[in-house]
Protein backbone atom coordinates (compact mmCIF):
# COMPACT_ATOMS: atom_id res chain seq x y z
CA UNK A 1 0.00 0.00 0.00
CA UNK A 2 1.29 3.51 -0.69
CA UNK A 3 2.54 5.54 2.24
CA UNK A 4 0.70 8.61 0.97
CA UNK A 5 -2.82 8.67 -0.45
CA UNK A 6 -3.29 9.26 -4.16
CA UNK A 7 -4.87 12.66 -3.71
CA UNK A 8 -4.46 15.57 -3.70
CA UNK A 9 -1.02 16.71 -4.98
CA UNK A 10 1.50 17.07 -2.15
CA UNK A 11 3.50 20.27 -2.58
CA UNK A 12 7.25 20.55 -2.07
CA UNK A 13 9.84 23.31 -2.43
CA UNK A 14 9.53 23.30 -6.23
CA UNK A 15 5.82 22.83 -6.54
CA UNK A 16 4.30 24.96 -3.78
CA UNK A 17 4.48 28.11 -5.87
CA UNK A 18 3.10 26.29 -8.91
CA UNK A 19 0.02 24.97 -7.11
CA UNK A 20 -0.62 28.25 -5.27
CA UNK A 21 -0.54 30.28 -8.50
CA UNK A 22 -2.62 27.68 -10.34
CA UNK A 23 -5.37 28.27 -7.82
CA UNK A 24 -5.13 31.99 -8.66
CA UNK A 25 -5.43 31.33 -12.40
CA UNK A 26 -1.80 31.31 -13.55
CA UNK A 27 -0.05 28.35 -15.20
CA UNK A 28 3.68 28.39 -14.50
CA UNK A 29 6.30 26.49 -16.42
CA UNK A 30 10.09 26.68 -16.30
CA UNK A 31 12.73 27.90 -18.76
CA UNK A 32 16.40 26.97 -18.59
CA UNK A 33 18.73 29.92 -18.01
CA UNK A 34 21.47 28.16 -20.03
CA UNK A 35 19.85 26.44 -23.02
CA UNK A 36 16.58 28.36 -23.05
CA UNK A 37 14.37 25.28 -23.18
CA UNK A 38 10.98 25.29 -21.56
CA UNK A 39 10.12 22.35 -19.36
CA UNK A 40 7.26 20.75 -17.50
CA UNK A 41 7.03 19.29 -14.84
CA UNK A 42 8.99 21.69 -12.64
CA UNK A 43 12.22 20.65 -10.97
CA UNK A 44 15.45 22.16 -9.70
CA UNK A 45 17.41 21.74 -12.91
CA UNK A 46 16.96 21.62 -16.68
CA UNK A 47 16.19 18.05 -17.76
CA UNK A 48 17.79 18.73 -21.16
CA UNK A 49 21.19 20.11 -20.07
CA UNK A 50 21.14 19.72 -16.26
CA UNK A 51 21.87 23.42 -15.70
CA UNK A 52 20.63 24.39 -12.22
CA UNK A 53 17.83 26.68 -11.14
CA UNK A 54 15.59 27.20 -14.19
CA UNK A 55 13.47 30.34 -14.10
CA UNK A 56 9.72 30.28 -13.65
CA UNK A 57 7.67 31.87 -16.41
CA UNK A 58 3.93 32.15 -16.97
CA UNK A 59 2.73 29.90 -19.79
CA UNK A 60 0.27 31.01 -22.43
CA UNK A 61 -2.12 28.30 -21.30
CA UNK A 62 -2.71 27.47 -24.97
CA UNK A 63 -1.76 24.37 -26.81
CA UNK A 64 -2.92 21.29 -28.69
CA UNK A 65 -4.44 18.04 -27.52
CA UNK A 66 -1.63 15.56 -28.13
CA UNK A 67 -3.62 12.50 -27.06
CA UNK A 68 -6.48 11.54 -24.78
CA UNK A 69 -8.59 8.68 -23.47
CA UNK A 70 -12.05 8.55 -22.00
CA UNK A 71 -11.79 6.40 -18.90
CA UNK A 72 -14.98 4.38 -18.52
CA UNK A 73 -13.78 2.08 -15.74
CA UNK A 74 -10.88 2.30 -13.32
CA UNK A 75 -9.44 -0.12 -10.78
CA UNK A 76 -8.63 2.87 -8.55
CA UNK A 77 -11.66 3.16 -6.30
CA UNK A 78 -10.93 6.77 -5.41
CA UNK A 79 -11.56 7.82 -9.03
CA UNK A 80 -14.44 5.46 -9.81
CA UNK A 81 -17.05 8.12 -9.07
CA UNK A 82 -15.46 10.39 -11.71
CA UNK A 83 -16.09 7.92 -14.58
CA UNK A 84 -16.38 8.59 -17.40
CA UNK A 85 -13.71 11.30 -17.61
CA UNK A 86 -11.23 12.42 -20.24
CA UNK A 87 -7.54 12.11 -19.33
CA UNK A 88 -5.31 14.03 -21.72
CA UNK A 89 -1.75 14.91 -22.64
CA UNK A 90 -1.58 18.57 -23.64
CA UNK A 91 1.27 19.97 -25.74
CA UNK A 92 1.65 23.59 -24.72
CA UNK A 93 2.53 26.15 -27.41
CA UNK A 94 5.83 26.67 -25.55
CA UNK A 95 6.69 22.99 -26.19
CA UNK A 96 6.37 21.00 -22.97
CA UNK A 97 3.61 18.49 -22.38
CA UNK A 98 1.42 18.14 -19.31
CA UNK A 99 -1.25 15.85 -17.96
CA UNK A 100 -4.75 17.23 -17.34
CA UNK A 101 -8.39 16.45 -17.79
CA UNK A 102 -10.48 17.81 -20.63
CA UNK A 103 -13.57 19.41 -19.16
CA UNK A 104 -16.63 20.85 -20.84
CA UNK A 105 -18.03 19.95 -24.23
CA UNK A 106 -15.97 17.21 -25.92
CA UNK A 107 -18.29 15.60 -28.50
CA UNK A 108 -15.88 16.37 -31.33
CA UNK A 109 -12.67 15.68 -29.42
CA UNK A 110 -9.67 14.68 -31.54
CA UNK A 111 -5.89 14.72 -31.37
CA UNK A 112 -4.36 18.07 -32.36
CA UNK A 113 -7.49 20.08 -31.43
CA UNK A 114 -6.61 23.48 -29.96
CA UNK A 115 -7.11 23.66 -26.21
CA UNK A 116 -6.78 26.27 -23.49
CA UNK A 117 -6.23 26.06 -19.76
CA UNK A 118 -9.23 26.42 -17.49
CA UNK A 119 -8.67 27.05 -13.83
CA UNK A 120 -11.55 24.93 -12.71
CA UNK A 121 -10.90 22.01 -10.45
CA UNK A 122 -12.08 18.63 -11.68
CA UNK A 123 -12.47 15.17 -10.27
CA UNK A 124 -12.13 13.62 -6.88
CA UNK A 125 -8.68 15.15 -6.40
CA UNK A 126 -10.08 18.67 -6.95
CA UNK A 127 -7.01 19.40 -9.06
CA UNK A 128 -6.37 22.21 -11.53
CA UNK A 129 -5.54 23.50 -14.08
CA UNK A 130 -7.52 21.50 -16.60
CA UNK A 131 -8.11 22.17 -20.28
CA UNK A 132 -11.07 22.76 -22.58
CA UNK A 133 -11.39 22.39 -26.34
CA UNK A 134 -11.23 25.72 -28.16
CA UNK A 135 -14.48 26.42 -29.99
CA UNK A 136 -14.61 26.12 -33.78
CA UNK B 1 30.32 -9.32 -34.98
CA UNK B 2 28.55 -10.79 -31.93
CA UNK B 3 29.41 -9.56 -28.43
CA UNK B 4 32.14 -11.47 -26.58
CA UNK B 5 29.53 -13.02 -24.28
CA UNK B 6 27.07 -14.02 -27.02
CA UNK B 7 26.36 -17.74 -26.82
CA UNK B 8 28.46 -18.27 -23.69
CA UNK B 9 25.48 -18.70 -21.33
CA UNK B 10 22.39 -20.86 -21.73
CA UNK B 11 19.01 -21.41 -20.13
CA UNK B 12 18.96 -25.03 -19.00
CA UNK B 13 15.80 -25.18 -16.91
CA UNK B 14 12.38 -23.57 -17.30
CA UNK B 15 9.05 -23.89 -15.55
CA UNK B 16 5.69 -22.13 -15.59
CA UNK B 17 3.19 -22.76 -12.83
CA UNK B 18 -0.07 -24.29 -14.12
CA UNK B 19 -1.94 -22.22 -11.52
CA UNK B 20 -4.15 -19.39 -12.61
CA UNK B 21 -6.18 -18.99 -9.42
CA UNK B 22 -4.58 -19.49 -5.98
CA UNK B 23 -6.73 -17.88 -3.27
CA UNK B 24 -5.17 -18.11 0.15
CA UNK B 25 -1.73 -18.97 -1.24
CA UNK B 26 1.15 -16.60 -0.52
CA UNK B 27 3.13 -15.70 -3.68
CA UNK B 28 6.37 -16.86 -2.04
CA UNK B 29 4.98 -20.40 -2.05
CA UNK B 30 4.49 -20.10 -5.81
CA UNK B 31 8.06 -18.75 -6.09
CA UNK B 32 9.25 -21.95 -4.37
CA UNK B 33 7.10 -24.12 -6.63
CA UNK B 34 8.57 -22.43 -9.70
CA UNK B 35 12.15 -22.65 -8.40
CA UNK B 36 11.68 -26.36 -7.74
CA UNK B 37 10.22 -26.89 -11.20
CA UNK B 38 12.95 -25.03 -13.07
CA UNK B 39 15.75 -26.72 -11.13
CA UNK B 40 14.21 -30.18 -11.63
CA UNK B 41 13.99 -29.45 -15.34
CA UNK B 42 17.76 -28.86 -15.33
CA UNK B 43 18.49 -31.83 -13.07
CA UNK B 44 19.80 -29.48 -10.39
CA UNK B 45 19.28 -29.08 -6.65
CA UNK B 46 18.64 -25.86 -4.75
CA UNK B 47 22.13 -26.27 -3.25
CA UNK B 48 23.60 -25.82 -6.75
CA UNK B 49 22.20 -22.28 -7.03
CA UNK B 50 24.77 -19.55 -6.40
CA UNK B 51 22.94 -16.63 -8.02
CA UNK B 52 19.37 -15.40 -7.50
CA UNK B 53 17.33 -12.74 -9.25
CA UNK B 54 13.75 -11.75 -8.58
CA UNK B 55 11.49 -8.71 -8.36
CA UNK B 56 8.66 -9.08 -5.86
CA UNK B 57 7.80 -5.73 -4.30
CA UNK B 58 4.54 -5.00 -6.10
CA UNK B 59 1.75 -5.54 -3.57
CA UNK B 60 0.50 -8.87 -4.99
CA UNK B 61 4.06 -10.23 -5.03
CA UNK B 62 4.31 -10.26 -1.26
CA UNK B 63 7.68 -8.61 -0.59
CA UNK B 64 8.81 -5.09 0.15
CA UNK B 65 11.86 -3.19 -1.02
CA UNK B 66 14.40 -5.94 -0.23
CA UNK B 67 12.47 -8.44 -2.29
CA UNK B 68 15.43 -10.53 -3.45
CA UNK B 69 16.65 -10.92 0.14
CA UNK B 70 13.17 -11.89 1.33
CA UNK B 71 12.83 -14.52 -1.40
CA UNK B 72 16.36 -15.89 -0.78
CA UNK B 73 15.49 -16.27 2.91
CA UNK B 74 12.22 -18.02 2.07
CA UNK B 75 13.96 -20.40 -0.33
CA UNK B 76 16.69 -20.97 2.25
CA UNK B 77 19.68 -19.99 0.13
CA UNK B 78 22.58 -17.56 0.46
CA UNK B 79 23.61 -16.75 -3.12
CA UNK B 80 26.92 -15.04 -3.88
CA UNK B 81 25.35 -12.97 -6.67
CA UNK B 82 21.95 -11.28 -6.52
CA UNK B 83 19.87 -8.98 -8.71
CA UNK B 84 16.67 -7.24 -7.64
CA UNK B 85 16.37 -4.87 -10.60
CA UNK B 86 12.78 -3.70 -10.78
CA UNK B 87 11.73 -2.34 -14.15
CA UNK B 88 8.16 -3.60 -14.04
CA UNK B 89 7.05 -6.49 -16.21
CA UNK B 90 10.34 -6.45 -18.12
CA UNK B 91 12.33 -7.18 -14.94
CA UNK B 92 12.75 -10.96 -15.33
CA UNK B 93 14.11 -10.45 -18.86
CA UNK B 94 16.48 -7.84 -17.51
CA UNK B 95 17.51 -10.34 -14.81
CA UNK B 96 18.35 -12.86 -17.54
CA UNK B 97 20.65 -10.39 -19.27
CA UNK B 98 22.35 -9.41 -16.03
CA UNK B 99 22.81 -13.09 -15.17
CA UNK B 100 24.59 -13.62 -18.48
CA UNK B 101 27.07 -10.89 -17.58
CA UNK B 102 27.56 -12.35 -14.10
CA UNK B 103 28.14 -15.88 -15.37
CA UNK B 104 30.46 -14.71 -18.16
CA UNK B 105 32.44 -12.75 -15.55
CA UNK B 106 32.66 -15.69 -13.17
CA UNK B 107 30.55 -14.08 -10.44
CA UNK B 108 28.07 -16.97 -10.48
CA UNK B 109 27.71 -20.36 -12.14
CA UNK B 110 24.04 -21.31 -11.67
CA UNK B 111 21.58 -18.40 -11.61
CA UNK B 112 17.93 -18.89 -10.70
CA UNK B 113 15.51 -16.23 -11.98
CA UNK B 114 12.16 -16.66 -10.32
CA UNK B 115 8.86 -14.79 -10.25
CA UNK B 116 5.37 -15.15 -8.80
CA UNK B 117 2.37 -13.01 -7.94
CA UNK B 118 -1.23 -13.41 -6.87
CA UNK B 119 -2.51 -10.69 -9.15
CA UNK B 120 -6.07 -11.97 -8.98
CA UNK B 121 -6.53 -13.12 -5.40
CA UNK B 122 -4.29 -10.80 -3.39
CA UNK B 123 -6.55 -9.66 -0.57
CA UNK B 124 -4.69 -6.63 0.76
CA UNK B 125 -5.29 -4.04 -1.91
CA UNK B 126 -3.09 -2.98 -4.80
CA UNK B 127 -3.57 0.56 -6.12
CA UNK B 128 -3.06 0.81 -9.87
CA UNK B 129 -0.45 3.58 -9.66
CA UNK B 130 3.24 3.61 -10.52
CA UNK B 131 3.98 6.79 -8.53
CA UNK B 132 2.86 8.82 -5.54
CA UNK B 133 1.06 12.17 -5.45
CA UNK B 134 4.35 13.81 -4.47
CA UNK B 135 7.46 14.43 -6.55
CA UNK B 136 7.00 13.88 -10.30
CA UNK B 137 3.76 11.98 -9.69
CA UNK B 138 1.99 15.03 -8.29
CA UNK B 139 1.53 16.35 -11.84
CA UNK B 140 -0.10 13.16 -13.08
CA UNK B 141 -1.63 11.00 -10.39
CA UNK B 142 -4.22 13.49 -9.06
CA UNK B 143 -5.75 13.63 -12.56
CA UNK B 144 -6.69 9.96 -12.23
CA UNK B 145 -4.58 7.79 -14.56
CA UNK B 146 -4.74 4.00 -14.57
CA UNK B 147 -2.43 1.51 -16.23
CA UNK B 148 -4.92 0.81 -19.02
CA UNK B 149 -5.45 4.53 -19.54
CA UNK B 150 -1.76 5.24 -20.04
CA UNK B 151 -1.57 2.60 -22.78
CA UNK B 152 -4.81 3.95 -24.25
CA UNK B 153 -3.13 7.35 -24.61
CA UNK B 154 -0.43 5.75 -26.77
CA UNK B 155 -2.97 3.76 -28.78
CA UNK B 156 -5.02 6.90 -29.52
CA UNK B 157 -1.99 8.81 -30.76
CA UNK B 158 -0.87 5.87 -32.91
CA UNK B 159 -4.31 5.83 -34.52
CA UNK B 160 -4.04 9.57 -35.19
CA UNK B 161 -0.54 9.44 -36.66
CA UNK B 162 -0.78 6.21 -38.67
CA UNK B 163 -4.43 5.34 -39.18
CA UNK B 164 -4.20 2.27 -36.97
CA UNK B 165 -7.66 0.92 -36.18
CA UNK B 166 -9.38 -0.81 -33.28
CA UNK B 167 -9.67 -3.82 -35.61
CA UNK B 168 -5.88 -3.90 -36.05
CA UNK B 169 -5.40 -3.99 -32.28
CA UNK B 170 -8.13 -6.62 -31.91
CA UNK B 171 -6.34 -8.86 -34.42
CA UNK B 172 -3.52 -9.23 -31.88
CA UNK B 173 -5.91 -10.38 -29.13
CA UNK B 174 -7.58 -12.79 -31.57
CA UNK B 175 -4.23 -14.34 -32.50
CA UNK B 176 -3.17 -14.82 -28.88
CA UNK B 177 -6.50 -16.49 -28.12
CA UNK B 178 -6.08 -18.82 -31.08
CA UNK B 179 -2.63 -19.76 -29.78
CA UNK B 180 -4.13 -20.57 -26.37
CA UNK B 181 -6.59 -23.10 -27.82
CA UNK B 182 -4.32 -26.10 -27.26
CA UNK B 183 -2.85 -24.88 -23.96
CA UNK B 184 -4.58 -26.78 -21.14
CA UNK B 185 -3.43 -24.24 -18.55
CA UNK B 186 -4.46 -21.09 -20.44
CA UNK B 187 -6.80 -18.82 -18.50
CA UNK B 188 -9.00 -18.50 -21.60
CA UNK B 189 -8.88 -20.78 -24.63
CA UNK B 190 -12.23 -20.43 -26.42
CA UNK B 191 -11.71 -18.70 -29.78
CA UNK B 192 -12.70 -15.04 -30.14
CA UNK B 193 -13.23 -12.83 -33.19
CA UNK B 194 -12.36 -9.23 -33.92
CA UNK B 195 -16.04 -8.43 -33.38
CA UNK B 196 -15.91 -10.05 -29.93
CA UNK B 197 -13.03 -7.78 -28.96
CA UNK B 198 -14.82 -4.68 -30.23
CA UNK B 199 -18.04 -5.73 -28.46
CA UNK B 200 -16.31 -6.18 -25.10
CA UNK B 201 -16.69 -3.24 -22.70
CA UNK B 202 -14.53 -0.18 -23.29
CA UNK B 203 -12.19 0.31 -20.33
CA UNK B 204 -10.32 3.39 -21.55
CA UNK B 205 -10.96 4.16 -25.20
CA UNK B 206 -9.76 2.93 -27.62
CA UNK B 207 -8.93 -0.13 -25.48
CA UNK B 208 -11.60 -2.73 -24.70
CA UNK B 209 -11.55 -5.39 -22.02
CA UNK B 210 -10.31 -7.97 -24.55
CA UNK B 211 -7.43 -5.63 -25.48
CA UNK B 212 -6.20 -6.18 -21.90
CA UNK B 213 -4.23 -9.09 -20.46
CA UNK B 214 -5.74 -11.62 -18.10
CA UNK B 215 -5.04 -11.27 -14.37
CA UNK B 216 -3.88 -14.47 -12.70
CA UNK B 217 -2.18 -15.98 -9.65
CA UNK B 218 0.89 -17.75 -11.01
CA UNK B 219 4.59 -17.61 -11.62
CA UNK B 220 7.55 -18.94 -13.53
CA UNK B 221 11.27 -19.51 -13.21
CA UNK B 222 14.32 -20.36 -15.29
CA UNK B 223 17.93 -21.36 -14.67
CA UNK B 224 21.00 -20.07 -16.49
CA UNK B 225 24.51 -21.48 -16.51
CA UNK B 226 27.67 -21.34 -18.60
CA UNK B 227 27.56 -22.94 -22.04
CA UNK B 228 30.46 -25.11 -20.88
CA UNK B 229 28.21 -26.90 -18.35
CA UNK B 230 24.89 -26.49 -20.14
CA UNK B 231 24.95 -29.74 -22.07
CA UNK B 232 25.32 -31.79 -18.91
CA UNK B 233 22.09 -30.27 -17.56
CA UNK B 234 19.85 -30.04 -20.59
CA UNK B 235 19.49 -31.93 -23.85
CA UNK B 236 18.32 -28.67 -25.46
CA UNK B 237 20.00 -25.62 -23.92
CA UNK B 238 18.68 -22.26 -25.11
CA UNK B 239 21.76 -20.12 -25.66
CA UNK B 240 21.57 -16.39 -24.93
CA UNK B 241 22.74 -14.76 -28.15
CA UNK B 242 21.75 -11.16 -27.46
CA UNK B 243 20.40 -8.86 -24.78
CA UNK B 244 19.63 -5.17 -24.41
CA UNK B 245 17.67 -3.00 -22.01
CA UNK B 246 16.53 0.61 -22.04
CA UNK B 247 14.52 3.13 -20.05
CA UNK B 248 11.84 5.45 -21.36
CA UNK B 249 9.66 7.50 -19.02
CA UNK B 250 7.40 6.84 -16.06
CA UNK B 251 5.19 9.96 -16.23
CA UNK B 252 3.21 9.92 -19.48
CA UNK B 253 3.74 13.68 -19.88
CA UNK B 254 7.45 12.88 -20.35
CA UNK B 255 6.94 10.36 -23.19
CA UNK B 256 8.58 11.60 -26.35
CA UNK B 257 7.66 10.73 -29.03
CA UNK B 258 4.37 9.20 -28.04
CA UNK B 259 4.30 6.38 -30.59
CA UNK B 260 7.76 4.94 -29.99
CA UNK B 261 9.16 3.21 -26.93
CA UNK B 262 12.42 2.20 -25.30
CA UNK B 263 12.09 -1.05 -27.25
CA UNK B 264 13.80 0.65 -30.18
CA UNK B 265 16.96 1.00 -28.07
CA UNK B 266 16.77 -2.33 -26.21
CA UNK B 267 16.05 -4.18 -29.43
CA UNK B 268 18.90 -2.55 -31.34
CA UNK B 269 21.26 -3.41 -28.48
CA UNK B 270 20.11 -7.03 -28.42
CA UNK B 271 20.42 -7.45 -32.19
CA UNK B 272 23.87 -5.83 -32.18
CA UNK B 273 25.07 -8.13 -29.40
CA UNK B 274 23.78 -11.19 -31.27
CA UNK B 275 25.10 -9.99 -34.64
CA UNK B 276 21.62 -10.65 -36.05
CA UNK B 277 18.78 -8.91 -37.89
CA UNK B 278 15.02 -9.08 -37.22
CA UNK B 279 14.55 -11.28 -40.32
CA UNK B 280 16.64 -13.98 -38.62
CA UNK B 281 14.15 -14.36 -35.73
CA UNK B 282 11.90 -17.42 -36.11
CA UNK B 283 9.40 -16.57 -33.34
CA UNK B 284 8.87 -13.99 -30.64
CA UNK B 285 7.31 -13.66 -27.22
CA UNK B 286 6.27 -10.01 -27.13
CA UNK B 287 4.99 -8.48 -23.93
CA UNK B 288 1.22 -8.29 -24.26
CA UNK B 289 -0.07 -6.38 -21.28
CA UNK B 290 -2.33 -4.76 -23.87
CA UNK B 291 -2.70 -5.17 -27.61
CA UNK B 292 -1.03 -1.80 -28.23
CA UNK B 293 2.05 -3.03 -26.33
CA UNK B 294 2.58 -5.72 -28.97
CA UNK B 295 1.93 -3.37 -31.87
CA UNK B 296 4.51 -0.85 -30.68
CA UNK B 297 7.07 -3.61 -30.07
CA UNK B 298 6.64 -5.00 -33.59
CA UNK B 299 7.58 -1.60 -34.97
CA UNK B 300 10.23 -0.58 -32.45
CA UNK B 301 12.07 -3.92 -32.66
CA UNK B 302 12.21 -3.60 -36.45
CA UNK B 303 9.85 -6.41 -37.51
CA UNK B 304 7.93 -3.83 -39.57
CA UNK B 305 8.23 -0.12 -40.27
CA UNK B 306 6.94 2.50 -37.83
CA UNK B 307 3.23 2.88 -38.42
CA UNK B 308 2.86 -0.52 -40.14
CA UNK B 309 2.21 -2.60 -36.99
CA UNK B 310 -1.55 -2.56 -37.44
CA UNK B 311 -1.37 -3.80 -41.02
CA UNK B 312 1.22 -6.43 -40.02
CA UNK B 313 -1.14 -7.82 -37.37
CA UNK B 314 -4.29 -7.62 -39.47
CA UNK B 315 -2.57 -9.39 -42.37
CA UNK B 316 -2.02 -12.48 -40.20
CA UNK B 317 1.76 -12.13 -39.96
CA UNK B 318 1.63 -13.05 -36.25
CA UNK B 319 0.15 -16.49 -36.91
CA UNK B 320 2.22 -19.67 -37.05
CA UNK B 321 2.42 -19.41 -40.84
CA UNK B 322 3.18 -15.68 -40.81
CA UNK B 323 6.42 -13.74 -40.82
CA UNK B 324 6.65 -13.59 -37.01
CA UNK B 325 4.65 -16.05 -34.90
CA UNK B 326 4.21 -14.54 -31.44
CA UNK B 327 2.99 -15.52 -27.98
CA UNK B 328 2.60 -19.13 -28.95
CA UNK B 329 1.19 -20.23 -25.58
CA UNK B 330 -1.57 -17.61 -25.65
CA UNK B 331 0.57 -14.91 -24.03
CA UNK B 332 -0.60 -12.59 -21.32
CA UNK B 333 -3.70 -11.73 -23.31
CA UNK B 334 -5.12 -15.26 -23.01
CA UNK B 335 -2.90 -17.60 -20.98
CA UNK B 336 -1.14 -16.09 -17.99
CA UNK B 337 -0.31 -12.67 -16.57
CA UNK B 338 0.15 -12.68 -12.79
CA UNK B 339 1.91 -9.31 -12.75
CA UNK B 340 5.17 -9.41 -14.69
CA UNK B 341 4.80 -11.50 -17.81
CA UNK B 342 8.55 -11.38 -18.55
CA UNK B 343 9.43 -14.60 -16.72
CA UNK B 344 6.70 -16.54 -18.50
CA UNK B 345 7.69 -15.11 -21.87
CA UNK B 346 11.23 -16.46 -21.36
CA UNK B 347 9.84 -19.87 -20.36
CA UNK B 348 7.67 -20.06 -23.49
CA UNK B 349 10.59 -19.06 -25.73
CA UNK B 350 12.65 -21.91 -24.26
CA UNK B 351 9.75 -24.36 -24.69
CA UNK B 352 9.33 -23.28 -28.29
CA UNK B 353 13.02 -23.89 -29.05
CA UNK B 354 12.72 -27.33 -27.41
CA UNK B 355 9.52 -28.22 -29.25
CA UNK B 356 7.53 -28.46 -26.01
CA UNK B 357 5.21 -25.43 -26.13
CA UNK B 358 1.79 -26.19 -24.61
CA UNK B 359 0.23 -23.96 -27.27
CA UNK B 360 1.20 -23.73 -30.92
CA UNK B 361 4.31 -25.80 -31.73
CA UNK B 362 6.25 -24.24 -34.57
CA UNK B 363 8.31 -26.29 -36.99
CA UNK B 364 11.74 -26.46 -35.35
CA UNK B 365 12.43 -22.76 -34.73
CA UNK B 366 16.14 -22.02 -34.29
CA UNK B 367 15.87 -18.52 -32.81
CA UNK B 368 13.42 -16.84 -30.45
CA UNK B 369 13.18 -13.23 -29.30
CA UNK B 370 11.73 -12.34 -25.91
CA UNK B 371 10.69 -8.77 -25.32
CA UNK B 372 9.48 -7.16 -22.10
CA UNK B 373 7.80 -3.80 -21.60
CA UNK B 374 7.26 -2.58 -18.05
CA UNK B 375 5.29 0.16 -16.35
CA UNK B 376 3.45 2.58 -18.61
CA UNK B 377 5.50 1.83 -21.73
CA UNK B 378 8.31 2.83 -19.39
CA UNK B 379 11.01 0.18 -19.54
CA UNK B 380 12.23 -2.35 -22.02
CA UNK B 381 14.36 -5.51 -22.08
CA UNK B 382 15.02 -7.71 -25.10
CA UNK B 383 16.58 -11.18 -25.13
CA UNK B 384 17.55 -13.24 -28.18
CA UNK B 385 17.82 -17.02 -27.70
CA UNK B 386 19.14 -19.67 -30.05
CA UNK B 387 18.76 -23.44 -30.07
Amino acid sequence: MPDAPGLPPLADQFSRRYWNLAREGTLLIQRCRECGRYQFYPRGHCAACFAPDPEWVPASGRGRLHTYTTIQRTPNAEFAADCPYVLAIIELDEGPRMTARIIGKADDIACERRVHAVFTAAGTADVLPNFALASG
Amino acid sequence: MPASWSGRVAIVGAYESPRRRAPGVHPFAIQAECARGALADAGLEMTDVDGLATAASFPAEGAREMAVAEVAEYLGIHPRWVDGTDIGGAAPISHAGHAVAAIAAGLAEVVLVTYAACGYSWPYGAPDYLTYAHGPGQWELPYGPSTVATYALAARRHMHDYGTTAEDLAAIAVQCRANAAANPDARYSAPISVDDVLASPVIADPLHRLDCCVVTDSGGAFVLTSARHARSMSARPAYVLGFGEALGQVSMNQMWPFTATAAAASGARAFRAAGMRPAEIDCAQLYDSFTITVLLALEDLGFCAKGEGGKFASAGELASGGRLPINTDGGGLSSNHPGRRGALAVVEAVRQLRGTSPGVRLDRPRTALVHGMGGSLSTSATLILGA
